[in-house]
């Protein structure tokens, strides 16, 4: 990145649409299609601004029909051209696994290497706002689970333009998760540290290297996507009592940064993964296998902590809500949990 | 098929209720949601107030609900979908229930764990779905059940013009023609899906033409008129139950609010909702029961005023119900 750059604030959703835009500006082989992208935007207005750009050809509307624009996608991405493909929300999935799951993910291995499928799934997550169990789920482990689709989750504007470009540019079908609780929307309150400076150039954010948010050598906190903006309200809190949290953001699940949660790790002996994610069978059982598997290169001074959804669908009322998905309360009570430990 | 006098004063008050119920929706789902009581920066703030969430009103489309559901028993099925209320108070789901359900309280008829778009009254056999095409299978499966169970039940999809572009759509009528189920698959013609008007979505006018290629009748109820809704629905509901197979029913019906509330609307004309406001179907159905002598303007009154009452009560019952307490969460995954 040159260093005469040009930043403004941004929200994560018009960081999105701006790195859309400025790569179908430069790449004709791009189009944007789904529900209600067009006119209205995107509903949570991550194609704001696209169709009056470039028009309807390149920025379709289509039917509710995901199995059929999720299987076009393939199909024009099969052709040479690059789609990017909205499911509204994530959880519509079910509707058109099939054509993500067993093709979108599979063809180019099938095909020995022989066929590309450059396209990029871009698609809301998460709860907080009482949209209950059919319109607040996470899933990006689901996603990460079947081999072949890369899988991105950003917590902050920067970071979403960045991996957007690079999401575009990759010849490998790419899932892009963005949570609707730090997309900055002006009909949903959001977590504030997900809106910041974005340098109005290209630019791209290779996969598969974590951040460190924060540094911190009491306690690593893995997280992602909102939860990372609710890690580092917990860290500033945790810091007036005097413990130093690191919060990383994986940023991508698919490649994983393995070695960046080692390296952490290594240097504080404790993790805490936090996670909007169901808890079993998935994203946080990843991160905690992987230092039980390492376990002869660092010491830990506690046991492993997951934080995550308790394997119940998302309910709809607050209080309901509130217990299921993970709050910056319970980020620092695990903490200090976590702090109470000895190992040895 | 001639509606009753009985039938007649039943989808007149059925109507105003779900009217009542809706607008009284729309005032109480802003409470709190507005500058300056919310977040700055925000124009509104979805999850904020008593009813959080997202909210699907039906105004305009009373019609389609009680001109099926006049001809429905309490053992008949009926699955809805993301904008359920006018098909649930026209099956007669328990209304506080409902309410309460809405406001996330223990007392809701999934104690809190559904919401709006989640509402299941098993009493009266109604579900509904937030995944756009979903419930036409169900109620293929609700209707497979009444056949081998040797009963004269039948069951209802209600779905919007969008989600019969949606391929479950497609797969329950060939299933509910091919094992000739007692199922009536009723699309409301709202114009939209979202901001998509249909003649984006649609490659052709009437879904009803499409009852032809799974080898069923296709109704196509031009009107947003509960009279004509009656008599269609009144057929398909008949054969239905005759054992002569499904029916697909299209009902050209008319959404006066947003998509959901807080939906800013700019792909709609201005002034289109006001512009169908002007054809309102309650008064016609008014003028119906007033012309046979069923309704003068005492009657009109006291309808209303009852009505009222019962909508209130479900609101105030609703408000009024404790919430659940936060580690019941963790409850109701798996049946004991
Ligand atoms: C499978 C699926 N895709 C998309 C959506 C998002 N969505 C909710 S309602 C809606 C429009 C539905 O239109 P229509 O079926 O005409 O019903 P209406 O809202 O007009 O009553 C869409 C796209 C969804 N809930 N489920
Ligand atoms: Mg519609």
């Amino acid at each position: 990145m040159s260093t005469n750059t040009t930043t403004r604030r941004l929200t994560m959703a018009q960081a999105i649409s701006e790195a859309t835009a400025q790569e179908m500006a430069r790449d004709p082989r791009v189009f944007v299609m789904g529900e209600d992208v067009g006119k209205y935007g995107g509903i949570f207005s991550a194609t704001t601004g696209l169709l009056d750009q470039f028009g309807p050809e390149r920025v379709m509307d289509t039917p509710i029909s995901e199995t059929g624009f999720m299987g076009a996608a393939l199909g024009a991405a099969a052709e040479g051209l690059r789609p990017i493909s909205e499911l509204m929300f994530v959880d519509f999935f079910g509707v058109c696994f099939d054509q993500i799951y067993n093709h979108i993910a599979k063809n180019h291995y099938m095909s020995g290497g022989a066929c590309r499928y450059p396209l990029v799934i871009t698609t809301g997550i998460g709860g907080g706002y009482n949209d209950a169990a059919q319109h607040s789920q996470c899933l990006y482990s689901i996603f990460a689970h079947v081999p072949g689709l890369k899988v991105v989750v950003p917590s902050n504007a920067y970071d979403a333009k960045g991996l957007m470009t690079t999401a575009i540019r990759d010849d490998n079908p790419v899932v892009f998760l963005y949570h609707k609780g730090i997309m900055g929307l002006s009909w949903m309150s959001y977590f504030e540290g997900s809106t910041n400076e974005v340098p109005e150039e290209q630019y791209t954010i290779p996969f598969g290297q974590a951040r460190v948010v924060r540094e911190g050598s009491d306690v690593t906190i893995v997280t992602l996507s909102q939860m990372v903006q609710k890690s580092v309200l917990a860290a500033d809190r945790l810091a007036a009592e005097g413990i130093s949290a690191e919060v990383l953001d994986l940023r991508t699940l698919v490649p994983l940064d393995r070695a960046a949660v080692l390296k952490s790790v290594q240097r504080t002996g404790r993790l805490l993964v936090a996670d909007e994610d169901y808890l079993s069978f998935g994203l946080s059982g990843e991160i905690a296998a992987l230092v039980a598997e390492n376990l002869d290169t660092l010491r830990l001074k506690a046991p492993v902590r997951r934080l995550a959804v308790p394997d119940v669908p998302i309910p709809f009322s607050r209080p309901l809500e509130q217990f299921a998905i993970p709050q910056v309360d319970n980020i620092v009570a695990s903490v200090r949990g976590l702090m109470t430990f000895k190992l040895d | 098929m001639e509606a009753t006098a009985e039938q007649l004063r039943w989808m007149y008050e059925k109507m105003i209720e779900i009217r009542d119920y809706e607008e009284t929706m729309s005032r109480v789902y802003l409470e709190a949601k507005l500058p300056p009581k919310i977040q700055k920066g925000l124009a509104f703030d979805i999850g904020a107030g008593p009813v959080p969430g997202e909210m699907h009103l039906a105004a305009g489309q009373e019609p389609v609900a009680v001109g099926v559901c006049a001809h429905l028993r309490r053992d008949d099925t009926v699955v809805g979908a993301h904008r359920p209320h006018h098909f649930a108070i026209a099956k007669d789901v328990d209304l506080n229930a409902m309410t309460a359900e809405m406001f996330g309280k223990a007392t809701g008829l999934g104690r809190g764990k559904g919401g709006h778009m989640h509402l299941f009254d098993p009493a009266v056999k109604f579900s509904c779905s937030g995944i756009v095409g979903a419930g036409a299978p169900q109620a293929c499966g609700a209707a497979l059940a009444a056949k081998k169970l040797g009963t004269d039940a039948v069951a209802i999809a209600f779905f919007g013009e969008g989600a019969a572009n949606q391929g479950a759509f497609h797969e329950a009528l060939n299933l509910a023609a091919l094992w000739r189920l007692p199922v009536v698959f009723v699309v409301e013609d709202n114009k939209y899906g979202i901001s998509v008007e249909k003649s984006a979505s649609t490659a052709i006018a009437s879904n009803a033409d499409r009852a032809v290629a799974y080898g069923m009748p296709g109704v196509l109820v031009e009107r947003n008129d509960a009279l004509a809704v009656f008599t269609a629905a009144g057929e398909a509901v008949a054969r239905a139950r005759r054992g002569d197979g499904p029916t697909l029913i299209e009902v050209k019906t008319d959404r006066y609010f947003g998509h959901f509330q807080g939906d800013p609307e700019t792909y709609r004309p201005k002034g289109e909702a006001k512009e169908l406001r002007q054809h309102d179907p309650i008064p016609a159905l008014g003028a119906v029961l007033r012309a046979r002598g069923l309704l003068d303007d005492a009657a009109d009154a006291a309808l209303r005023a009852r009505v009222s009452g019962r909508v209130q009560a479900a609101y105030d019952f609703g408000r009024n119900s404790p919430y659940p307490e936060p580690q019941d969460a963790l409850l109701h995954v798996f049946a004991e």
